[in-house]
């Protein structure tokens, strides 16, 4: 059984009929990240924990205790602190970190314990690599090397859950954690043919995730179809005590709509999307949107009409800004959350040093990366003395248009439709000299994250070298069971997310 | 040239909680390095704040004490800055919108009332402790410091003045007056050994008469009443002394050393921190509306200051003897508990108990009022024996001595008329005891009558004396004056 092409749905109905073991899952998974290890998507395993936890997988199915997906295994993106596994966020400063906590992440999907009596009782696989504190857009970032593209390795996976893209594209994992800041689940999942969501802000926990910017970081799944994916973010979310920013608890199951039509009543069976507004922002469309993928985003939209929706072309019209906006905002942030990588407490610290201004120096050059360093010096300049008026206030009173325009938009529209990135994953080292041209290809996902908007990624057509694209679908807040029932309906029409690469197939 | 002195003060109250403003760890004083700080307080990845309700409630109740605004959403903000006792490189703080907003405080300098003009007070974390003893070593053998984070954390109440006291004493006065308060209010446990309320000192001088403020100097972590006093009397005369010269004051950060009484520079104003606050984005605006602020409201304490003001109305008590009894509240209930048996007409003769033999005692024996033994009930028929005439002033201040000394020796505690009875300290108002007393002083001191018939009135006092002396202090005063007038004319 190729357990690897399994969405994770099935695989709980295989796990419940007792057609295989969790043991048995784990096993299959661990011995081909072992072979797999060329696409550098881990950072940290561990087999003999993965097996234990499968072993209480087992037990808790046996005795009838399983709930929906006790027994899978799953990948966790190295941002969220696990007790077991090293947890490092990809930073040579936090190489050897042992957390004495998991993160409430990792601790809802996992084993129930006396500390977390209502853990889904998932299976940990291990770390997924990603860009350096969640700062890429291709995870040539990591200080443990850039995660290679399971479509072609010459390409990049995306960032910054680039790992947990590539280990579930790669067959590595049967569905994986991420987090998105400015477009880390939805753009690696495009890169590599997933399904992705980033929920709206405060739906996950962000108690245990390392982070990178607050007010803009959020977790969600990355998996191969919209199904896996509401199956997982209804097990990853909870409200939490422990993160202040945290929603209060809807106790939702975001998989109710999946297979229903978008009206109550509606039983035309071809066109259940009747009444669906789909808006199509003309600034996702305009220059700087390549061909493949602007012909790929177009059809998608005429399928979701074909299933009964109406198109409607809405207007975004600070889109541009976003991208400054967000690369003032996320440094001025990450330079703040940063600063406790000090070398006093924990993680790297410089070998020698004269006295404790050199110590800080030292240490924190030497545990940062090129990319990192450069985020925490843009933050700490824009936060300056003189120089906050004129960047940081200005972008917050930005961002607050950006998140206007998306209310003025949804006032004519249900969901927006639009490319998830301008072109499909570049070749490794294409664009790492010129971080500008980085910041630029995440365009159309920035604006989400500043307005704390639910948005994901979703396959929908290959370029002409057999590179995966993807549309993003965006909603107004709230509306994540909505967005995975419009994704679901349009995957049922459709087989992109279901096409594997040729190495891994 | 004439100098006038602006001081402003800036407080850290720590409020009173039993866990750290923005995670669960204890705030408890004392324990093993360390032993009190959690994954949140050491700033271990992933961690977050979450803020403590009873902090907000008791910046709530000092705001509402002070009469202050109650800021509708106060926002936290991150003070950026690397130091190894502040565990995430920021301290979290309250930047543009704190918590309380203006506000006053009644200060007694002298015999004057006066009121200090608030700012603002904002909540904060304290930071760790930086421990510089021998014999700690580093990773790589070097010499090194502690880093105890207990402390770190810890909830703080900043209280900024204007710069509106005008002398040390007055600075002082305040000080005194917020500290009562705080305590009083049960915000602050006031111990200022523990560090639990220590003052920041801004001081200037400039020409009498003239507008602009001088060049301030901050006097860091002042810990006593005597410490604030003391190093605001030296920086003023450095400053004025610096500027006579034909100096200028530099502003900068100074620290005062008890041990010489003088300050010193500690960094100046070009070496601060560029701080780059900004709203920190893990806690949500402070919401305070009019629901928890009555909720509060109904749970506060009546102030010290209507205290006063309802007692020296009411009873025709001075400034003096009220600031006496509402120096805090066990001794302002031990007022008010006398005051219930013995009745509104001994109101002074109570005051004047309370503030002074009763407070002596208990200060020179180091008991706290809460903890006294003498209670109400023990006290008040000294004051009901004093108003019936049964004893003088002046044995009733000897049977509080008579029942201190049993109260110390752990005897049992007799009632006043026991020890009248068993010492006989009934007062003498028979006027044939009294005049036979009289006359026998009259005998014996011939020469101080003839000194009042020649016109001294001091003599008369002097036989008064005798004969209280002869009568061993029961005589009646009063009918003493009477009848030693009659037999004098």
């Amino acid at each position: 059984m190729s357990w690897h092409n399994t969405p994770i749905a099935l695989m709980a109905k295989a796990l419940a009929a007792k057609q295989v073991s969790s043991t048995e899952l784990t096993q299959y998974f661990l011995d081909r990240i072992e072979a797999g290890k060329h696409w550098n998507a881990y950072l940290d395993v561990s087999a003999h924990l993965s097996l234990e936890q499968a072993n209480k997988a087992d037990q808790l199915i046996s005795s009838g205790k399983a709930r929906k997906l006790t027994g899978i295994p799953v990948a966790h993106k190295d941002v969220f602190v696990t007790r077991g596994w090293k947890s490092t966020a990809a930073s040579k400063i936090l190489a050897e970190y042992q957390s004495p906590f998991d993160a409430t992440v990792v601790a809802n999907l996992g084993i129930p314990s006396k500390e977390n009596p209502s853990g889904a009782g998932m299976v940990c696989l291990g770390k997924t690599n990603m860009d350096e504190f969640a700062m890429g857009s291709s995870n040539e970032n990591s200080a443990f090397g850039p995660v290679l593209n399971p479509w072609n390795a010459a390409h990049v996976a995306g960032g910054s859950s680039g790992g947990s893209a590539a280990a579930v594209a790669a067959g590595l994992a049967p569905i994986a954690t991420g987090t998105d800041t400015g477009g880390s689940i939805r753009q690696p999942a495009a890169f590599c043919g997933l399904t992705g969501i980033k929920p709206t802000y405060g739906r996950v926990s962000r108690h245990g995730m390392i982070a990178y910017a607050s007010s803009l970081d959020q977790a969600g799944p990355m998996g191969k179809t919209a199904e896996d994916c509401a199956l997982l973010l209804s097990a990853m979310s909870s409200h939490d005590p422990r993160d202040s920013t945290s929603l209060a608890d809807s106790g939702e199951d975001y998989g109710r709509y999946l297979n229903q039509a978008w009206q109550e009543g509606n039983s035309t069976a071809n066109k259940p999307l009747a009444g669906l507004r789909v808006g199509l922002p003309k600034e996702f469309f305009a220059e700087g949107l390549s061909a493949d993928v602007a012909k790929s985003v177009n059809e998608a939209a005429k399928t979701l009409e074909n299933l009964g929706a109406k198109l409607v072309e809405v207007t975004l019209p600070k889109t541009k800004l976003s991208i400054p906006v967000y690369y003032v905002l996320a440094p001025a942030e990450a330079s703040s959350n940063l600063s406790r990588f000090d070398g006093v407490r924990y993680g790297h610290r410089a070998s020698e040093y004269k006295d404790l201004g050199d110590m800080y120096q030292k240490s924190r050059t030497e545990g940062f990366g090129a990319e990192v360093r450069r985020r925490i010096l843009i933050g700490t300049y824009v936060l300056c003395h003189g120089y906050y008026d004129a960047y940081y206030l200005q972008a917050q009173k930005i961002r607050r248009i950006i998140a206007a325009d998306f209310q003025a938009a949804f006032k004519d529209c249900d969901v927006i439709l639009g490319p998830v990135a301008p072109d499909v994953a570049w070749r490794l080292g294409e664009k790492s000299k010129d971080p500008v041209q980085m910041y630029l290809e995440d365009i159309y996902t920035l604006s989400t994250n500043l307005a704390g908007l639910p948005a994901m990624s979703t396959p929908c057509g290959f370029n002409g070298n057999n590179l995966p694209i993807g549309m993003q679908l965006i909603g107004n807040y709230f509306s994540e069971a909505r967005l995975l029932q419009v994704a679901h309906q349009y995957q049922q029409a459709t087989d992109w997310h279901l096409r594997q690469a040729s190495e891994v197939a | 040239m004439q100098w006038e002195v602006v001081i402003g003060l800036e407080t850290h109250a720590q409020l009173q909680t039993n866990s750290k403003i923005f995670s669960g760890a204890s705030t408890r004083f004392g324990a093993q390095p360390n032993t009190q700080a959690c994954a949140v307080d050491l700033a271990l990845p992933g961690v977050l704040p979450v803020l403590n309700r009873q902090a907000v409630e008791h910046a709530i109740c000092f705001g509402l004490a002070v009469g202050a605004q109650i800021s509708p959403a106060s926002i936290f903000a991150r003070k950026n800055y690397f130091y190894p006792d502040l565990p995430k490189g920021y301290q979290i703080s309250q930047m543009e919108i704190p918590v309380v907003v203006g506000g006053q405080l009644e200060i007694l300098v002298g015999d004057e009332v006066k009121f200090v003009q608030l700012t603002r007070a904002h909540m904060e974390e304290d930071a760790g402790k930086s421990v510089h003893e021998e014999g700690f070593i580093g990773p790589h053998g070097e010499a090194s410091s502690g880093i105890d984070l207990n402390r770190a954390g810890t909830p703080l109440l900043e209280i900024v003045t204007e710069p509106v006291m005008r002398s040390a004493a007055e600075a002082v006065a305040y000080a005194k007056a917020l500290h009562t308060l705080v305590v009083w209010l049960g915000v602050c446990d006031g111990n200022m050994q523990e560090g639990s309320f220590r003052c920041d000192a801004n001081v200037s001088v400039r020409p009498l008469g003239q507008k602009e403020f001088g060049t301030r100097c901050e006097i860091k972590n002042l810990n006593s009443f005597r410490f604030l006093e003391e190093a605001i009397q030296y920086e003023v005369r450095r400053q004025i002394e610096l500027i006579e010269d034909g100096g200028t004051v530099v502003q900068e950060t100074r620290l005062y050393d008890p041990d010489r009484g003088e300050t010193r520079s500690m960094r100046s104003k070009e070496d601060a921190n560029d701080y780059r606050y900004f709203p920190d984005p893990d806690l949500l605006p402070v919401v305070i509306d009019d629901a928890w602020i009555s909720a509060v409201r109904s749970k506060m304490p009546t102030l010290p200051a209507q205290l006063r003001e309802q007692w020296q109305s009411e009873y025709g008590l001075s400034a003096y003897d009220t600031q006496l009894l509402t120096q805090d509240r066990d001794t302002a209930r031990v007022f008010e508990d006398l005051l219930a048996i013995v009745g509104k007409p001994l109101a002074k003769a109570a005051a004047n108990l309370i503030a002074g033999e009763f407070a002596s005692a208990l200060n020179r024996a180091g008991i706290a009022t809460a903890d006294a033994p003498l209670k109400a009930e023990h006290l008040a028929p000294l004051l009901t024996r004093v108003a019936d005439g049964t004893i003088s002033n002046k044995i009733a201040k000897d049977i509080f001595a008579i029942l201190w000394e049993e109260v110390v020796a752990g005897k049992a505690i007799s009632t006043v008329d026991e020890i009248i009875d068993a010492k006989g300290l009934k007062q003498i108002s028979d006027s044939g005891a009294l005049e036979a007393i009289i006359d026998q002083v009259l005998a014996a001191n011939q020469k101080s009558v003839e000194e009042f018939r020649a016109g001294k009135e001091k003599a008369f006092n002097a036989l008064v004396g005798q004969i209280m002396k002869a009568s061993q202090g029961k005589a009646n005063p009063g009918q003493v004056n009477e009848l030693l007038r009659k037999k004098l004319s």
